[in-house]
C-alpha cells in the first residue's frame, strides 16, 4: 500500500517536472541578461534577476523605432481585450440561447441544424478560411477588430451551442412542464430557470472561449489586418522579426505576458472549470 | 358544467392510436383517481387535460370553458409532479411564488399568498431555503403549495407520493385528503398504486391499454368490477379466478370447475341464462369461507401478515387464496371445507372478460 502511494506520487512527481522544466526555463530566462544567456547553461539559475527584458516585451524598445511603434506588446494587448470581450460574450450568450432552443423547444428541423453545427465544429478553421474572407470583405469589415471578432462568434458559436445543447437536455422534463404550467414563455423559461441552472457550464463555456480566442493566430493574422492585431501575432513579429543579435530574455518575457491572461483565467476558475466539466459528464 | 370534461378524446403518435373516444366527466369538488398500470395513459391523459399534450381529436372543458387550444397557463389549472419539479435554484419563496411573477402579480400581494399557504402547509421555516437543502416530504409540500397558490379551478397530481418511503406516504395521502376536504377543489390525480386510489378518490377511473374500463366509486370498483382486468388489477392479494359452469342441486347452487363443486352460499339468484355456459368465477380471498359444511381444501401454505392471514388452497383442481384471521391455526397439509359468499362473488365471460353479475 505504502509502497503504491509511493510510485504514484513519483509519476505524478515526474511528470509535474516535465511539464513544468520549460515554463521554469522561460521564466528563469526572462530574467537573465544575454551575456548571462550567451556564455551560461539554459539550466543555470539567473545571477543577477532584472526584469529589464519583461519591461522591453511590454514597452518596446523605443530607442530602435522600427516605424512609428517602438515594437512592446501593450498595444495588442489592448487590441487582444478589445476582440476578447466582444467575441466572448457574444459566442457563449447566442451559445447558450441557441443551445437552449436546441435543447428544450420542439422546433422542426432541430436535429438536422444541430448536426450542421457538429459539422461545422469538426471542420478544420482552414478549410472554411478563404470563402470566409470573401464573406467578411463583402460585408466591409475586413482587416478590422468587429471582422475579427464576427469571426471568432461563427467559429465559437458551433462549440457553445454543443455545450449548453448537451447540458440542457439533460434537465428533467418535469420541469420544464412545471414552467410551462406557470406560464413561463421562451425567455422567461430561460432567463429565470435555464440560465441560472447552467452557471458550472457557462463557466467553462467562458473560459474554453476565453482561451481559443485568446491564443488564436491564424484567425488574427487573417482577419486583423494591420490595426487588428492580436497579442499572438504581435508576438509572432516580435519574436520574429528582429535585427541583429537574437533577444531570447525578450522573448521568453513576451511569450511568457501572452501566456499570463489566459494562466490567470484557469487558475482564478479552476474550481468552477473542474466542476462544470463533471456537471457536463455527468447526468442528472 | 364546473369542473372537467373530455369528449371523444383521442390521443395518437405518429399515426399510432394510442387513447381512443375518451369520455370522461369529473364534477365539480370531486377527487377523480386515474388508476391503471404503467403504460396505461393514464399520464398522458392528465398531460392533455393539463395542456402539456396537444390532443389528436376531441375537446377538453375545464369549468365550462373549452380549453383544448389553450396553453397549460391559460386553463386555470396547477399541477404537482413526481419529482416534484422544483426550480433548483430559486429559494422555496420564488419557487411558490414563480407562477404568479409570470402572471404579472404585483409583488406584495405575490408575497402575502405566498406567506398564507406556507402556513397553510407548515412550511414557513422553509421559505427561504433552497429546494436542495430540503427533505423529500418537505419539497413535495413545497411542490403542493406551488400548486395550491394559484388557487385553480383543478389541481392536477401525476404520481406525488410515489418517491416517498411507505411511512410518509401514508402521512401524506392523510393530508392530501384532508386538504381535498378543507378546499373542496376538483382534483385529478394518476396513480399506479390502488391504495391510493381507495383511500383518496371520490371517483375512480381504472385504465388499460389505452381505455376507460370502469369509472365508478372506489367501493364499487373493488366490490363490482366492471371486467376482469379490473377485477385483477384492484385488490391484493388478487382476486382468485376459477373456469367452470354454474349448476343448480336442488335449492343449493353450486360452481363446477369439472374436478369439483364449490358450493355457493348467499347466491343472488342469478338469472337462468347463466346457468350451465362456461364462464369465470371471481372470488376475492374474503370471499372464500371457512365452512366445515362445504367441499374440502387441502392447505398448501398459510401466509400471516399480521392483521390477517392469507391461506393458499388446493381445491376442486384448482388453487385459490382465503383470508382469515390471525387466530387460526393452518397446517400444510390438512384438509379443510370451505365455501364461496354467493351474494359478494362476481362472474365473467370466458371471451369477453366483461361482468355477467352486476350490482
Amino acid at each position: 500500500m505504502r509502497y503504491n502511494r509511493l510510485a504514484l506520487y513519483g509519476l505524478l512527481g515526474l511528470a509535474a517536472i516535465m511539464i513544468m522544466a520549460p515554463v521554469f526555463i522561460m521564466i528563469s530566462t526572462s530574467v537573465k541578461s544575454m551575456d548571462e544567456i550567451r556564455d551560461g547553461s539554459i539550466f543555470t539559475l539567473p545571477a543577477d534577476p532584472s526584469f529589464a527584458a519583461w519591461s522591453k516585451a511590454w514597452l518596446g524598445d523605443c530607442s530602435q523605432t522600427l516605424g512609428e511603434k517602438c515594437g512592446g506588446l501593450s498595444s495588442s494587448f489592448m487590441t487582444s481585450v478589445q476582440i476578447v470581450i466582444p467575441a466572448l460574450i457574444l459566442s457563449v450568450g447566442l451559445g447558450a440561447v441557441t443551445g437552449y432552443s436546441l435543447a428544450v423547444w420542439k422546433m422542426k428541423g432541430a436535429n438536422l441544424m444541430f448536426a450542421a453545427l457538429l459539422v461545422g465544429m469538426f471542420i478544420p478553421p482552414q478549410v472554411t478560411l478563404y470563402p470566409l474572407i470573401i464573406m467578411i470583405r463583402e460585408l466591409g469589415i475586413f482587416g478590422s477588430i468587429p471582422g475579427l471578432i464576427l469571426v471568432h462568434v461563427i467559429w465559437g458559436v458551433a462549440f457553445t451551442t454543443m455545450m449548453f445543447r448537451n447540458f440542457f437536455k439533460t434537465v428533467p422534463q418535469d420541469l420544464l412542464k412545471a414552467a410551462r404550467i406557470d406560464g413561463a414563455g421562451f425567455w422567461a423559461l430561460f432567463w429565470h430557470v435555464m440560465l441560472p441552472l447552467s452557471l458550472p457550464i457557462l463557466g467553462v463555456a467562458m473560459i474554453l472561449q476565453f482561451t481559443y480566442i485568446w491564443n488564436d493566430f491564424l484567425l488574427g493574422l487573417t482577419f486583423g489586418g494591420r490595426s487588428g492585431q492580436p497579442m499572438t501575432v504581435a508576438l509572432n513579429n516580435l519574436v520574429g522579426s528582429q535585427f541583429g543579435e537574437k533577444e531570447y530574455n525578450v522573448d521568453m518575457a513576451a511569450t511568457m505576458l501572452t501566456a499570463l491572461p489566459t494562466l490567470a483565467v484557469y487558475l482564478l476558475s479552476g474550481r468552477l472549470f473542474v466542476r462544470g466539466i463533471a456537471a457536463g459528464a455527468v447526468k442528472g | 358544467m364546473n369542473g372537467v370534461e373530455l369528449r371523444n378524446v383521442t390521443k395518437a403518435y405518429a399515426g399510432l392510436t394510442v387513447m381512443e373516444n375518451i369520455n370522461l366527466e369529473i364534477a365539480d369538488g370531486d377527487f377523480l383517481v386515474l388508476l391503471g398500470p404503467s403504460g396505461c395513459g393514464k399520464s398522458t391523459l392528465l398531460n392533455m387535460i393539463a395542456g402539456l399534450e396537444p390532443v389528436t381529436g376531441g375537446s377538453i372543458d375545464i369549468n365550462g370553458r373549452d380549453v383544448t387550444e389553450l396553453e397549460p397557463d391559460e386553463r386555470d389549472i396547477a399541477m404537482v409532479f413526481q419529482s416534484y419539479a422544483l426550480y433548483p435554484t430559486m429559494s422555496v419563496r420564488k419557487n411558490i411564488g414563480f407562477g404568479l411573477k409570470m402572471a404579472g402579480m404585483p409583488k406584495a400581494e405575490i408575497e402575502e399568498r405566498v406567506t398564507e399557504v406556507a402556513e397553510l402547509l407548515q412550511i414557513t421555516p422553509l421559505l427561504d431555503r433552497k429546494p436542495s437543502q430540503l427533505s423529500g416530504g418537505q419539497q413535495q409540500r413545497v411542490a403542493i403549495g406551488r400548486a395550491l397558490v394559484r388557487e385553480p379551478a383543478v389541481f392536477l397530481f401525476d404520481e406525488p407520493l410515489s418517491n416517498l418511503d411507505a411511512k410518509l406516504r401514508a402521512d401524506m395521502r392523510i393530508e392530501l385528503k384532508r386538504l381535498h376536504e378543507r378546499l373542496g377543489r376538483t382534483i385529478v390525480y394518476v396513480t399506479h398504486d390502488q391504495i391510493e386510489a381507495m383511500t383518496l378518490a371520490t371517483k375512480v377511473v381504472v385504465l388499460d391499454r389505452g381505455s376507460i374500463q370502469q369509472a365508478d366509486s372506489p367501493e364499487n370498483v373493488y366490490r363490482r368490477p366492471a371486467n376482469r382486468f379490473v377485477a385483477s388489477f384492484v385488490g391484493a392479494p388478487t382476486m382468485n379466478f376459477i373456469d367452470g359452469v354454474l349448476v343448480r342441486e336442488g335449492d343449493h347452487v353450486f360452481f363446477d370447475t369439472g374436478k369439483g363443486k364449490l358450493p355457493l352460499i348467499g347466491a343472488p339468484a342469478p338469472t337462468d341464462d347463466l346457468f350451465g355456459r362456461p364462464v369465470t368465477l371471481g372470488a376475492r380471498p374474503e370471499h372464500v369461507l371457512f365452512d366445515d359444511a362445504g367441499i374440502s381444501a387441502r392447505v398448501v401454505l398459510a401466509e400471516p401478515t399480521g392483521p390477517d392471514q392469507y391461506v393458499r388452497l388446493a381445491v376442486a383442481g384448482e388453487e385459490m387464496t382465503a383470508r382469515s384471521g390471525p387466530e387460526q391455526a393452518f397446517m400444510s397439509g390438512s384438509d379443510i371445507g370451505i365455501v364461496i359468499d354467493g351474494g359478494r362473488m362476481s362472474l365473467f365471460d370466458r371471451q369477453s372478460g366483461d361482468a355477467l353479475l352486476r350490482g
